[in-house]
């Protein structure tokens, strides 16, 4: 960086001006002001619009993502970039996944929470002998918590079968992820073609068995999305590692086609490898969920 | 330790008049030269200018809610409009006015402090910016849905936020998801603009007190930020689908929201204040004509505030229940931070000791920070008493804590900057009586309004309620005229702003100020539309 000599400076790249961030800007303001009608309008059991312009809104978002895709893969691919344009995108990369992890911090935060203080004291520890006598009288505190202090009934998904499958095609998907980014270094296309399909092929099977794993708990298990804490955070921590997993696999697929285009080279392929990191990841949010919603 | 200012060597090449460049050369034209801009100088700009119309917004609803105080009773609006008021007066001015009046100063000053052609990604700064004006108008427009806009205080309590609120409860989550996605997305661009983009020469200990404060704050924003995300999609879940966490009845809990909120919420309040530091500790070296007493110092106790706040948020939840031992833990470590604090104010008053002080208009403000944040800091600590905190709590005695940091140190350093840099930004010097007008009539004002709030909260006079027991009557009285008169200084400050832009006064040489010293002194004033294409070598 700044021990670089000035006569070895490369040009920075500035882009010049650009339509797609204030497409972009309507996009979040059409998903927003939808989404935020939708949802009044399905509690509230009415009709409106609110679908239309949330749908509306994700349209110019992919509008959006594909426009400014298409135009900063055509000027990676004119030469435009320099090596210190390729360490802003990954240092830029690298931070955005550090705000999901935080995000993700947020949900496993309330679950440790929820775990270790709100239902013990709801069930009379620490100094809380009063509460449970008074206000939720007959509540005994347990985890996972299938009885909740209003009467809810629900049954706790176990960790063996289904998640303990999903458990290892993830894994193996980051190694097969890892030997497709080590093919392309090495330039071994085929390689590199192969394990990102295969790659792929197992996050879809990972979604797939996912989906399933939900109807399994709504259908057979009565444990829902209203089912109390227990239910609220496994749904919402799965769900929000779902939506990453849809969104990491679109990813991957666009990679995918690149690579078949003949896109990115040894040296250079930022796309890959962020498109990589956000896959392992997502990898290791899933392991931290399965330690901690899925086994303890 | 020395500071990059003092040996710089700049390329002549470097010095922005790029005619030889013809990828650089014309300047966009118009309304789209601004809605399609890559550029950091517009960008900074754009934010500076948003920030400020929502002061005024803001400022407005201040004045709604102190018109409604002037007397006890009810008399001019009703009480669920009086929360709106609260609620969207605070929410406006932490997510509006502040925090992107510090992007807007990052925006413009970052790049030319450390030798960069721009921010490093462009484009992302474009849209970290156009996304905010959407958040507010729907914001905004949520005070006009059916049953109001949102009355549960800017801190969304549960059940408040959860139970007991409106249908614009879903349209204020969504809003803050953008502004959200706004900072985390601006605060990646300043931290990897630091990161990568410094001049040859430009360490990280050479870089100017202002650029390592926002790249601390900026840490703090992506570390937190997101956790705010979480935390309104809890809400929404709990509102619209059914879940319960923060509802005991399904083995949730209402504090496990606040322990959340504060969790974003006290990183929060120092990513309002560490990049005023910053400004401050550039000003008064200059007008001290000395270098800063200790920069090293200044660095370490940035970063020590920086992690020290994210362990003391549960100080603002001491009437909660919590055991005694985590009331202990989080009054001790609150304590803890007036030590990098004062690690600071002295390192200011240091500065400024035997200095050749003159006293001119971003002078002025900084002293007036100084002794006002000092204030807000000293009651900071006095809340921090977890005894103490028990009568102090959801008192005006908080409400004239955090507006004394707030408004007269956050807001305080904000205009001492844009007085600092205008005339690097116009090229020209601004209304220097208007100027002192708007100074005089501000500190006069702004403690007329927030001192006595001391008192009254003392002797209990609750927040955010529309009524108050008579004692309180003669007390309010004033602060509401001292709130009237400081709104009405702001429009002082309005005048001067657009009389600056349109070029009005004399034409200021580059390095503007005396004691004036960096990068963004050494190019032309007003700074050129590129600067530093080519890097120029920090020695």
């Amino acid at each position: 960086m700044a021990q670089d000599a000035p006569q070895q400076y490369e040009k920075y790249y500035v882009p010049e001006q650009s339509v797609w961030p204030i497409v972009g800007a309507i996009a979040l303001f059409l998903i927003a002001v939808g989404a935020g009608n939708y949802v009044v309008e399905v509690s509230k059991d009415k009709s409106g619009y609110g679908a239309y312009v949330l749908i509306a809104g994700l349209i110019t978002l992919l509008v959006m993502v594909v426009g400014w895709f298409k135009n900063q893969i055509d000027e990676s691919m004119s030469g435009l970039y320099s090596a210190q344009l390729g360490r802003s995108y990954r240092q830029g990369m690298a931070w955005f996944i550090f705000s999901e992890v935080m995000f993700f911090a947020a949900f496993f935060g309330a679950l440790f929470y929820a775990r270790v203080i709100a239902v013990p004291w709801l069930g009379g520890a620490s100094n809380n002998a009063m509460t449970n006598e008074v206000l939720w009288p007959g509540f005994e505190a347990m985890w996972p918590l299938v009885s909740t202090p209003g009467g809810t009934e629900t049954q706790a998904m176990g960790w063996l079968g289904l998640p303990l499958y999903n458990t290892i095609i993830l894994l193996v998907s980051s190694v097969t992820l890892h030997y497709a980014h080590v093919g392309l270094e090495e330039n071994k296309r085929k390689q590199l073609t192969w394990m990102l399909g295969l790659t792929i092929l197992l996050g879809c099977i990972f979604l797939g068995l996912q989906g399933y794993e939900y109807v399994h708990a709504y259908r057979d298990l009565g444990l829902t999305l209203q089912s109390g804490i227990y239910g609220n955070t496994f749904f919402l921590l799965t769900g929000f590692h779902g939506l990453h997993v849809t969104l990491g696999t679109v990813i991957l697929i666009v990679l995918f086609f690149r690579v078949l285009k003949g896109h990115f080279t040894p040296k250079e392929h930022f796309a890959f490898q962020a498109g990589a990191w956000y896959w392992h990841f997502v990898d290791v949010v899933w392991v931290m969920l399965f330690f901690f919603v899925y086994i303890l | 330790m020395s500071t990059a200012t003092d040996t710089v060597n700049t390329n002549p090449d470097s010095h922005g008049h790029d005619s030889h460049d013809d990828h650089h050369h014309h300047i966009p034209k118009g309304l789209m030269r601004w809605v399609l801009t890559t550029n950091h100088k517009d960008i900074g700009t754009l934010y500076l200018w948003f920030a400020f119309i929502m002061f005024l917004v803001g400022g407005a609803m201040a004045m709604v809610i102190r018109a409604e105080l002037f007397q006890p009773g009810l008399q001019i609006v009703e009480p669920n409009f009086f929360n709106q008021m609260t609620t969207v007066h605070g929410l406006i001015m932490v997510f509006g006015a502040v925090m992107p009046a510090f992007t807007g100063l990052a925006n413009w000053l970052i790049p030319m402090m450390i030798g960069a052609p721009d921010m490093a990604l462009p484009r992302m700064n474009n849209w970290s910016f156009w996304i905010l004006p959407f958040a507010f108008l729907i914001l905004l427009s949520s005070l006009f849905v059916e049953g109001g806009g949102p009355a549960f205080g800017w801190t969304f309590y549960a059940p408040l936020s959860t139970t007991y609120s409106g249908d614009s409860t879903a349209l204020f989550v969504f809003s803050v998801h953008i502004m959200g996605i706004s900072s985390i997305m601006g605060a990646i661009n300043v931290i990897v603009t630091i990161f990568n983009m410094r001049a040859p020469g430009m360490t990280y200990m050479k870089m100017p007190l202002f650029v390592w404060t926002w790249l601390i704050t900026a840490f703090l924003l992506i570390a937190v930020m997101p956790v705010l995300a979480g935390v309104v999609t809890m809400v929404l879940t709990d509102k619209y689908f059914g879940t319960s966490f923060f509802d005991a009845a399904g083995g949730g809990d209402p504090v496990l929201f606040q322990h959340i909120f504060w969790f974003f919420g006290h990183p929060e309040v120092y990513i309002m204040i560490l990049p005023a530091f910053g400004i401050i500790s550039q000003i008064v070296p200059t007008f001290s004509r000395k270098k800063l007493f200790g920069y090293a110092s200044m660095v370490y106790a940035t970063a020590s505030i920086a992690l020290l706040s994210f362990i003391v948020w549960a100080h603002h939840m001491f009437t909660t229940g919590m055991p005694v031992f985590a009331e202990m833990f989080f009054m001790i470590a609150t304590m803890i931070i007036a030590v990098p604090t004062g690690v600071k104010v002295f390192n200011w008053v240091a500065t400024m000791w035997r200095g050749s002080i003159s006293f001119e208009i971003p002078m002025l403000f900084a002293i007036a920070f100084i002794i006002l944040f000092t204030i807000g800091g000293l009651s900071g600590l006095m809340l921090a008493i977890t005894p103490v905190d028990f009568q102090y709590h959801d008192t005006y005695f908080v409400v004239a804590h955090f507006h004394y940091v707030l408004v007269t140190g956050a807001v305080f350093s904000i205009m001492a900057a844009v007085y600092y840099w205008l005339p690097k930004w116009t090229g020209r010097m601004f209304d220097i009586t208007l100027a002192k007008w708007h100074f005089w009539c501000s500190l006069i004002s702004v403690n007329v309004l927030f001192f006595p709030m001391h008192f009254v909260g003392l002797a209990g006079m609750p927040r955010r309620i529309p009524d108050y027991a008579l004692q309180f009557a003669d007390f309010n009285k004033w602060i509401s005229v001292g709130g009237f008169a400081f709104g009405l200084s702001q429009l002082i400050f309005l005048a001067l702003v657009i009389k600056a832009c349109r070029k009005k006064g004399e034409k200021v040489s580059s390095q503007v100020w005396e004691g004036a010293e960096g990068l963004e002194w050494e190019i032309p004033s007003p700074a050129p539309y590129h600067t530093f294409d080519t890097p120029p070598t920090v020695k």
